[in-house]
């Protein structure tokens, strides 16, 4: 009896783990933010108030530009559409509470990724979807040709609640500057100001320079100086603690640009099924079931890139065509092009 | 005990309902992995602030950065609640004037600028008045006075031993008090009346001159100088500077709040009743001391308590600083600190509570001033 007793109890003990085991994978396979956003059939995205080339209101009313891309992969993967997404804009102060608070559930919004944002904000980054650097923007006239030529007394405008204001502090106590800092919540208001003649040098990532240099009143009166001061790896952002959500975010942003690592573009996604590269099949979803262990459907990324485009696709469309930035990629060309841009395989 | 009991009551469900909040937001936020503590206070705050009235770089602490912006809410309130408690004075006063262009432009200023709404005069201000001043190197200046779209740059007196001189200040204010008492208690012995407030003046115009006449303390006039920034652009060096972002918000709180203290005074002075005029009139006081001795003390009584909350409102109202980089607390403690360490429910309850204090000072005080003007029933 006693015998049996004990084989039964240690039978019992092994379902009991197996049971609880399968049920742990299952919960952790639908996340919390998972179900909620396939529940609520948008995915939640926090962007910015307005940068053009990244997260910026078209004429027509739609949100376009690289960060928003990558949201609108994610809802792609997740939802099956690309236009399935609410986007939420959030000036530089409002983003980590609007996430923590779980008001947005991504945040794409040319945000640095740092030390103390990721350890001590409750924060994960995913990924850098634009590698970028902290410069200035000046008059024309004023005839300064680098960082060089600034002088103590000088008025900088830019935004509070940035990497910015940081760096700007650093930057100037190590050249022994003294200088008046004035921020603005808001990044038009920065800009504006320092265009009406308050300030003598704007500041700011320099691919927002860029874009904030095209809605000047007269963009030719102003320059951008070639020093870089800080880097800026700007990336998508999710709540710490969700690891399936930040596995399917990372993923979306990841299979783009491996997308233009191997050729696979929204235009010729369908007839790359039939390609004898094992890593473009994968890319398609025609082998190695990548959805399945992300917990979607193997389709999700072959949808990122019809609906998307790739990594370059986008960078094209937002940066380049738009004249924001029309040169060479520079750091966001591909690894296999000089840049700095390499992912992880899709394996 | 009757009275004791509820009060202890509600006492008890503050408790329980302060707790509740505390341990609902304890709970939650350690369920996102948060910690709850003020040790960031100690942290460097390693950004940099306009404008402080106090020492401060990038290597002080948060603690310090509350401070400057405290110090600097404190500031525009404080001038903000002299000069609008002037134009309330002067359009209230105006308004009731018997000269119809003066009375017209009073009625004119307290209806156009209490109408339009507060953030859109500080807007119209910031961005667009102050907008089309000059660059300090088109302007020539007046009196070293140069109002540029940079600053307002002044010249400024630089002390030596300021302290001496402000301790004689302080004791000469002291004197006024027991004089001002002593001779009212001569005044009502022997009826004869002082020069009081001539007296006062020249207290304290003389004693603090005293460290100035023997040499102790001393001041310098400094005066702005033009320094060339670049080809295109230059500021001044020395001097006082007195930023847009300040000004436009000191214009724009006290020109809309000097309206709602102008029809105080005016409720107040039409609320003494005629006969006390013709009254006093009758038992032979003069113009003036029937403003100072009859109509003002009860006028007052009228204008104060809803003085009062216009003071608190302009307080308050401060904190639109953050629309125009002015950086009070809000835009420095509750915004760049806030956002640089992600202590969210402290900062904030820590914002709370400063306005919360210096609310109920102003009450205070005012409740103070209120009740020595309060008629005292014999
Ligand atoms: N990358 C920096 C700065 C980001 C930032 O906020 N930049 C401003 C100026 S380009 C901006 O994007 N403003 C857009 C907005 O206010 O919505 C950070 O993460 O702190």
């Amino acid at each position: 009896m006693f015998k049996y007793l004990k084989q039964l109890t240690s039978l019992v003990a092994m379902v009991a783990v197996l049971f609880t085991f399968t049920t742990e994978t299952m919960a952790a396979k639908k996340s919390k933010t998972l179900k909620n956003t396939i529940k609520k059939g948008f995915v939640m995205c926090g962007v910015s108030q307005g940068l053009a080339g990244f997260s910026n209101v078209d004429a027509a009313g739609n949100w376009e530009g690289m960060d928003v891309d990558v949201c609108r992969a994610v809802a792609a993967a997740v939802l099956g559409d690309s236009n399935k997404v609410k986007f939420t804009g959030l000036s530089a102060k409002e983003r980590f509470t609007a996430l923590n608070a779980g008001q947005v559930d991504v945040l794409s919004r040319n945000t640095t990724w740092t030390l103390t944002r990721d350890a001590d904000l409750n924060l994960t980054f995913v990924g850098v979807n634009f590698y970028d650097g902290q410069g200035f923007m000046v008059r024309k006239d004023s005839g300064m040709k680098s960082t060089a030529d600034f002088k103590s007394g000088m008025a900088v405008c830019t935004n509070i609640g940035t990497t910015t204001e940081l760096n700007l502090a650093d930057f100037m106590a190590s050249k022994g500057l003294e200088y008046k800092l004035v921020g603005f919540e808001k990044a038009d208001e920065a800009r504006d100001t320092y265009g009406a003649g308050r300030c003598d040098a704007y500041t700011t990532d320099k691919s927002g320079l860029a874009a904030q240099r095209t809605v000047l009143a007269n963009p030719d009166d102003h320059i951008i100086l070639p020093d870089t001061i800080s880097k800026e790896p700007l990336g998508p952002v999710v709540r710490q603690g969700d690891s399936v959500w930040e596995d399917i975010v990372r993923w979306s942003l990841n299979v783009m640009i491996e997308a233009e690592e191997y050729g696979v573009t929204s235009a010729n996604a369908d007839m790359m099924k039939t390609s004898k590269n094992p890593t473009v099949l994968k890319i398609v979803g025609v082998e190695g079931g990548m959805g399945e262990k992300l917990g979607l459907d193997n389709d999700w990324s072959l949808r990122i890139i019809k609906q998307v485009g790739n990594y370059g696709e986008s960078y094209k469309r937002n940066i380049q065509d738009t004249g924001i930035l029309p040169g060479s990629r520079g750091p966001n060309a591909l690894w296999t092009n000089g840049g700095i841009l390499y992912v992880p395989p899709l394996r | 005990m009757k009275k004791i009991i509820p009060q202890l009551l509600t006492l008890i469900l503050i408790f329980l309902i302060i707790g509740f909040f505390t341990f609902n937001a304890n709970v939650n936020m350690s369920n996102r992995g948060m910690e709850f503590g003020y040790s960031f206070l100690k942290r460097a705050a390693s950004f940099d602030i306009q404008f402080s009235l106090i020492e401060y770089s990038r290597e002080s602490t948060y603690a310090r950065a509350y401070l400057v912006g405290l110090l600097n809410t404190l500031l525009v309130a404080f001038s903000g609640i002299i000069f609008a408690t002037f134009l309330g004075l002067f359009f209230g006063i105006a308004r009731l004037s018997p000269n119809f262009l003066i009375n017209r432009f009073a009625g004119f200023y307290v209806e156009f600028f209490r109408n339009l709404p507060l953030l859109l005069q500080l807007f119209f201000w910031y961005y667009a008045a102050l907008r089309v001043l000059p660059l300090p190197h088109e302007t020539e200046g007046f009196n070293n006075f140069y109002l540029t779209i940079k600053s307002l740059y002044t010249p400024s007196l630089v002390w030596q031993n300021l302290n001496i001189f402000l301790y004689l200040l302080i004791f000469a204010i002291l004197l006024v008090f027991i004089v001002k008492n002593y001779l009212k208690k001569i005044q009502e012995k022997e009826g004869r009346q002082y020069p009081i407030v001539y007296i006062s003046i020249l207290i304290l115009i003389i004693i603090p001159s005293l460290s100035l006449i023997f040499g102790i303390s001393t001041f310098e006039v400094e005066y702005p100088v033009y320094k060339q920034l670049s080809k295109s652009s230059g500021t001044f060096i020395g001097g006082l500077a007195i930023p847009p972002e300040f000004i436009s918000l000191f214009l724009a709180l006290s020109l809309y709040t000097g309206t709602f203290i102008a029809e105080n005074v005016r409720a107040g002075i039409e609320g003494i009743n005629k006969g006390q005029k013709e009254a006093a009139a009758s038992i032979g006081l003069n113009r003036k001391q029937i403003l100072n001795l009859v109509v003002l003390p009860q006028a007052l009584r009228i204008i104060i308590p809803p003085t009062t909350n216009q003071y608190l409102n302009l307080t308050k109202n401060s904190s639109l600083a953050a629309a125009i980089a002015y950086p009070d607390v809000v835009l420095v403690f509750a915004g760049t600190a806030l956002m640089q360490t992600g202590r969210a429910i402290e900062i904030v309850s820590i914002t709370m509570f400063t306005y919360l204090s210096i609310s109920l000072s102003i009450s205070i005080f005012m409740n103070y001033y209120n009740k020595k003007f309060s008629l005292t029933e014999k």
